[in-house]
């Protein structure tokens, strides 16, 4: 067991943060969450100076050592989330590199490499969430194109993304995980309307959207028809891995700046509050182990990320609602007010106990996949 | 980096494991219920012979010459055992108590207000004036009640992390038994396992091991204070939670003597109590945050 990098990993760090040193002060404040044009321009700028400082495939490319110090560093430096490229780079990107032919790979890589083209996830229905298999969006084959009708849900960045990785049904008399294929769905085509969709947070965080007869040539399939579930699961599999890197170096950031604002305002001297932040420490340095753990098992066996992924984001789910909970404690009155900080946080982690297959569902996947109990309904 | 076992470790732990299966197996482990209070001599000097108290002396010493992560999977093997006796005052003692890293010596601690296996130790250390016996709620840890005055010694980092250690080998293996028992216990015509309410405490017992785990492993890499103090607080957790999750999962069965489920559980909550209990460790994480 070795907590360590190695001289060149280490290198890299370095050179990362020189570079990080540099360019944040320059940068200008983001736009506001509710400004999705202003989102995709700032995300997509930030890319693109990623990309001309030899980053922008990180995600590709690197180790997962590596790939571990670029997001430990860029967050603990306050770099820009990736935001409006959290699709392309981490989903659409990956899978098509994995699962693309060679003609795909050069349409659509470098785009979202050089942040010039923002993509969507279409896989949410509302009669399939966590469900995903049953997804009932039709395809069918007219000449050299797919004709798409039925809608996707929960879709963030569907108001400003070029590409949507969708899935649809292409065969609806087989078992529900057959019959199912991943297409790329330029969204400029005819028949889309997107509807944006309030949170309880109270902005337009992701669309519904709405398919028409859409038309998307048979040329941007990814993988064989009917083969999308496979396809699907190389794509979760990367979301499940090492998604969430930069979120556990922010709330262990978020909990350092908490127990200060304990200070100044006096709620420290509350022993039950100081343990409950001192546990909370402990949580998010064992995730930090844990991601560490994980990218080392992914190193060992050839950068798949393994089921692992499901205890992690059972365990992380938890503990960012824990976290910002506590917040509210440390803020007293003012966590009710919309104006400071980690209040609209504390809404926005409800949401991650339910995204990316809720913890229910992630707990069978445990029992089943892990631990071996039998499949039940 | 390369945070996972070496191939090493792997064969300590293994070995460490098989020896304590063909030493201390269910039936040395009912028989050691039935005669509380005794602990095994003949045992403990296989586990000294073995190295267990040596791991960390040097060589040169006649000790196994190897670090604080060998011992932690040498302790989580003890753990996962339920394997009874002063086992941390002792590897702790070795080097200072003639005999301790052996196992011709055991050696035990006042930690707080309570002392285990003080009548079968060669050594106690720490002031055991008024010392009076407990009906012990473990009946595989004889207990006596000292007056007042913690001893310092005994809230030592490194004795915490053998704790936590020991607590992970406990999660693991109630982990072990609620699955087991989910996958061949039948009601309703199907294995309780297939219950989601079943698999969820299962699922949910090994998340928390598995967290458990790495902060342990960690701790034992750095061997710093904090990453010590997590390690405990998560162990201690997955230890009692986990127990606790096991005996439900068991169900009437659980509640029963024959069942070994409460003899992990009462462990667990004795273990749980060593160096002050979780007080200590949140108070220090808490520290490190605004220092």
């Amino acid at each position: 067991m070795d907590l360590s990098c190695t001289p060149e990993e280490e290198e890299f760090r370095g050179r990362l943060r020189e570079w990080l040193a540099k360019v944040l002060p320059t940068l200008p404040a983001g736009p506001s969450p509710d400004d999705w044009p202003g989102r995709r321009a700032y995300d997509l700028g930030w890319q693109r100076m990623l990309y001309d400082a030899g980053y922008a495939d990180v995600h590709w490319d690197a180790s997962p050592t590596t790939r571990l110090i670029f997001l430990e560093e860029t967050e603990k430096a306050g770099a820009p989330y990736v935001g409006a490229g959290f699709v392309g780079l981490l989903h659409a990107g990956p899978t098509i590199a994995a699962e693309g032919t060679a003609e795909q790979r050069a349409r659509w890589l470098p785009p979202i490499l050089r942040g010039e083209e923002v993509w969507c996830q279409g896989f949410s229905e509302p009669g399939a969430g966590s469900d995903l298999a049953a997804l009932r969006t039709r395809a069918w084959r007219d000449g050299d194109d797919y004709v798409v009708s039925g809608s996707k849900i929960w879709t963030s960045h569907a108001e400003v993304a070029d590409w949507c990785e969708l899935l649809v049904r292409t065969d609806p008399d087989v078992p529900k995980h057959q019959g199912i294929t991943w297409l790329a769905m330029p969204m400029d085509a005819e028949g889309i309307t997107v509807r944006p969709l309030r949170t309880l947070a109270g902005s337009a965080e992701f669309a519904e959207v709405f398919l028409d007869e859409v038309r998307v040539p048979v040329g941007n399939r990814v993988g064989a028809e009917n083969d999308g579930w496979r396809v699907t699961m190389v794509t979760l599999s990367f979301e499940r891995g090492t998604a969430f890197v930069g979120e556990v170096v922010a709330c262990r950031r978020v909990l350092g700046e908490l127990a200060c604002a304990a200070r100044e305002n006096g709620r420290w001297d509350d022993p039950v509050l100081r343990r409950r932040l001192g546990r909370l420490e402990a949580e998010f340095r064992a995730l930090w182990r844990l991601t560490q753990w994980n990218v080392s098992e992914a190193e060992a066996s050839g950068g798949v990320p393994g089921a692992g992924g499901s205890v992690f984001k059972l365990r992380y789910s938890q503990a960012r609602q824990e976290l910002y909970d506590t917040a509210a404690d440390v803020l007293g009155p003012d966590a009710f007010d919309l104006d400071r900080p980690w209040v609209l946080d504390r809404l926005s982690a409800l949401s991650y106990t339910i995204a990316a297959g809720t913890s229910q569902i992630q707990r069978n996947i445990v029992a089943e996949r892990i631990l071996g109990l039998p499949k039940g309904r | 980096m390369r945070f996972q076992l070496s191939a090493d470790q792997r064969a300590l732990r293994a070995g460490v494991r098989e020896l304590l299966e063909r030493r201390f197996g269910r039936e040395a482990l009912r028989a050691a219920v039935d005669t509380p209070g005794r602990l095994d001599r003949e045992l403990w000097r296989a586990l000294g012979d073995a190295g267990f108290f040596a791991l960390r002396q040097p060589e040169a010493d006649g000790g196994v010459g190897l670090g604080l992560p060998e011992t932690v999977l040498a302790f989580e093997e003890a753990g996962r055992a339920l394997l009874p006796g002063p086992l941390v005052a002792t590897h702790l003692a070795a080097g200072t108590v003639p005999g301790a890293a052996g196992g011709e010596t055991v050696v035990a601690a006042v930690d707080g207000e309570l002392v285990e296996w003080l009548d079968a130790a060669d050594v106690v250390l720490g002031d055991t004036g008024g010392a009076a016996p407990l009906r012990s709620l473990d009946p595989l840890t004889p207990l006596h009640r000292v007056p007042a005055a913690r001893d310092g010694a005994a809230t030592a980092p490194l004795a915490d992390l053998l704790t936590a250690a020991e607590q992970l080998g406990t999660a693991v293996r109630v982990g072990e038994l609620a699955v087991q028992h989910a996958r061949t216990r039948e009601q309703f015509g199907q294995p309780i396992g297939a219950f989601q309410a079943v698999k969820h405490l299962c699922a949910d017992l090994l998340v928390r091991t598995e967290t458990a785990r790495v902060a342990v492993y960690a701790a034992a890499v750095t061997a710093d204070p904090a990453d010590i103090a997590a390690a405990r607080l998560l162990a201690d957790e997955a230890a009692v939670h986990g127990a606790r999750d096991c005996l439900q999962v068991h169900g009437g069965m659980g509640f029963t003597w024959e069942a070994d489920v409460h003899l992990h559980l009462k462990r667990a909550w004795v273990r749980a109590r060593r160096g002050g209990g979780s007080t200590e460790s949140e108070e220090l994480l808490a520290a490190r945050l605004v220092a």
